[in-house]
């Protein structure tokens, strides 16, 4: 039975099918309940209860939205671009699913365990920029067209410095294998061998890059309710709505796990003794996700050139500044080796 | 061949993990063109507007600089792509390549300076 | 399951290239050319070269097609006056296209596989090495000026960029962030007394 699953194409197949399914359903289940989680959020800041009508304490809120938005008419605007109009959302859902092919929630515990796994990350969250433009530009209409192109300039600049403090951290660990960046942050201090302390700059910086990056507020500029509308969403309504949507908040997840990974030690217990696993990874996204959501309930919109200035004149130089400091620390061992545990080979 | 193989081995998840993903959304997507009532008129399909139609095409041009940001998001993208395997085989890398790297980064600071001189990261 | 691979992203990367030259619509032809490269990178993968393959997604579609897609949707040319204009020069590409063609004979005329080459294809690097560490020991001190030279390029690509695009505008007011700051409240405000019937 066993030689069935791993040398017959078949079993194979079935193995790799029913590991995405894994990955694919419970992600996918989890969204309805992070939009109802950060609804209920926003409603305590602001002291309201927030939905509470659908199912016990509203718990089926999402899924009510969910079958209305299935029998809500797409419209197809005057001039629009009917192929293009309907792949920008598609491409916008499928690029945040397809991230998640690489992210390990324990030990092996993972889809595809290549050794580039964090530039697969990259590259992927730079396609996603494509949804956005082409949505905004299909509409043929002024404010998805104006907030595509802000949103695409806002995501590109914000790329750079995610990528810079990436590097920092593989520096750090000599590898871009989610497993051995882990690995790497093992030690017996718990908490305090993560890389949260070393990094610790950048832990923030890449916080609000990811806030940036997934336009999330106080960066939802693309958006903005105010002066554009709804940016290049304005013209959808329905399912590739939701699929506009539903890209974001997978991308918004994705951002969290992506923190817990590389600053917290993901699967890594923070106690010296508790057994590590795939319990400790979800806490640490459902943390960080409260912070975005925080985050969101709790500033102001950011303005566009203060956007571009945030991006360009301080965050690029700030990251550049301590790729450079964080190779001379690996390199010269300062700080008791803290910047070079490199996972594999030593 | 087998180190080849087990390296691919690991790419086919992606694959179908790509395919599978595919087919949800156009699952999705499909299912509102189908299921929903589409009852088209030249009010509800004509682009969102304040008030009166457009006086001009949508696709209109836009600021240059638009396209400057991308070009320097290029420039600064192949520097990160030089760094990835200057950072992954740090601690196999010589001395020569270390400072390499350091001169490498030190050229396109003087860029970068330049750049923040003229003035070409305000945004306005 | 290579082979299916293989020939699936051939054909993706062929009918990419087909539709980049013949669609009318010129961001239409900006996404075939995307299709274009992401095969392209596939088959990288199925060559071994991971890291080559990912810079690919990285570079072309994730940097370079974006600059292109606005190059594209900025430009206001009307393309049915220009295909109208390129029958005009429809000779002068038949001999460019029949002079690329021949060279192409002449370099596969040329060509010569050692019979190792399969081997050596299938081990590029030790086994215990990934490509991208293969490649970050070497490139770096082996191919220093070349290295080094690259750098220069991109120094010169980046202030090409902006002495060509930049156009300094003087009729906006721009905020200094740090004056703001350092504003001290009590010089930028004056108490007057204005007594009643004199004005200020």
């Amino acid at each position: 039975m066993a030689s069935f699953f791993s040398d017959t194409y078949l079993g194979i197949a079935l193995v790799i099918i029913g590991q995405i399914l894994l990955v694919l359903l419970p992600l996918l289940v989890a969204q309805a309940f992070i939009m109802l989680a950060e609804r209920k959020i926003w409603a305590a800041v602001q002291l309201r209860r927030g939905p509470n009508v659908v199912g016990a304490f509203g718990l089926l809120q999402s899924f009510a939205d969910f079958l209305k938005y299935i029998v809500k008419e797409v419209v197809f605007p005057a001039g629009a671009d009917r192929f293009v109009f309907i792949l920008a959302p598609i491409i916008s859902a499928v690029m945040a699913l397809v991230a998640w092919a690489v992210i390990p929630f324990g030990e092996n515990l993972v889809v595809a365990n290549i050794n580039v796994a964090i530039l697969y990350v990259l590259a992927i969250s730079s396609m996603e920029v494509y949804g956005v433009i082409m949505g905004g530009w299909a509409s043929n209409s002024k404010y998805p067209f104006l907030g595509s192109l802000r949103s695409a300039a806002q995501m590109i600049s914000y790329e750079v410095s995610i990528g810079l403090i990436i590097i920092g951290v593989i520096i750090s660990s000599g590898s871009m294998n989610f497993g051995h960046i882990v690995d790497a942050q093992k030690g017996s201090y718990g908490l305090f061998s993560w890389y949260w302390l070393p990094h610790f700059p950048m832990l923030f910086l890449f916080f609000i890059s990811a806030l940036a990056e997934t336009n999330r507020p106080p960066f939802d500029l693309p958006e903005a309710e105010s002066e554009l509308v709804a940016g290049y969403q304005v013209e959808y309504s329905s399912t590739p709505f939701v699929l506009f949507f539903l890209g974001e908040l997978v991308a918004m997840t994705l951002m969290c796990a992506l923190v817990s990974l590389l600053f917290f030690g993901g699967w890594l217990s923070p106690v010296p003794g508790l057994p590590d696993g795939l319990l400790w990874m979800l806490l640490k996204m459902v943390i960080v996700f409260f912070c975005f959501s925080m985050v969101k309930a709790i500033t102001p919109r950011y303005r566009y050139d203060q956007l571009m200035r945030l991006g360009w004149k301080v965050f690029l130089p700030m990251s550049l500044v301590w790729v450079v400091f964080v190779a001379f620390a690996a390199k010269f061992d300062w700080l008791w080796g803290t910047y070079a545990r490199w996972a594999v080979g030593g | 061949m087998s180190v080849l193989q087990d390296l691919l081995r690991e790419y086919l998840p992606i694959l179908v993990f790509l395919a599978v993903a595919v087919v949800i959304a156009i699952a999705l997507a499909a299912s509102a063109i189908l299921i929903a009532v589409r009852n088209p008129d030249p009010e509800k399909v004509s682009a969102y507007e304040c008030g009166f139609n457009a006086f001009d095409d949508a696709r209109m041009k836009f600021d240059i600089r638009f396209y400057l940001v991308s070009i320097l998001f290029i420039i600064f993208d192949l520097e990160i792509a030089f760094l990835f395997p200057w950072a992954t085989a740090f601690k196999d890398i010589s001395m020569v390549g270390f400072w390499s790297m350091m001169i490498f980064l030190g050229v396109l600071t003087i860029g970068f300076a330049y750049e923040w001189k003229k003035g070409a990261l305000e945004w306005e | 399951m290579i082979a299916f691979s293989f020939y699936l992203f051939s054909i993706c990367v062929l009918v990419g290239g087909f539709f980049t030259v013949v669609s009318r619509q010129p961001v239409h032809s900006v996404l075939w050319l995307i299709l274009a490269f992401l095969s392209s990178a596939g088959l990288f993968v199925l060559l071994g070269a991971e890291f080559v393959a990912m810079l690919m997604i990285i570079v072309y579609v994730g940097a370079v097609m974006v600059l292109f897609l606005f190059v594209v949707m900025m430009l206001d040319v009307d393309f049915a006056e220009l295909k109208a204009e390129m029958a005009k020069y429809m000779p002068l590409a038949l001999v460019i296209a029949l002079v690329l063609l021949m060279q192409f004979f002449l370099a596969f005329g040329a060509w010569d596989a050692n019979s190792a080459a399969e081997t050596l294809r299938g081990n590029v690097t030790p086994a215990d090495i990934p490509n991208t560490n293969a490649l970050g020991m070497i490139l770096y001190d082996k191919y220093f000026l070349l290295f080094q030279l690259s750098g220069l390029i991109l120094l010169v690509a980046m202030i090409g960029a902006i002495v060509l695009t930049m156009r300094h505008r003087t009729d906006i007011k721009r905020q200094n962030i740090l004056t703001q700051i350092y504003r001290d409240p009590a010089k930028s405000m004056e108490l007057k007394d204005v007594k009643p019937g004199q004005g200020v």
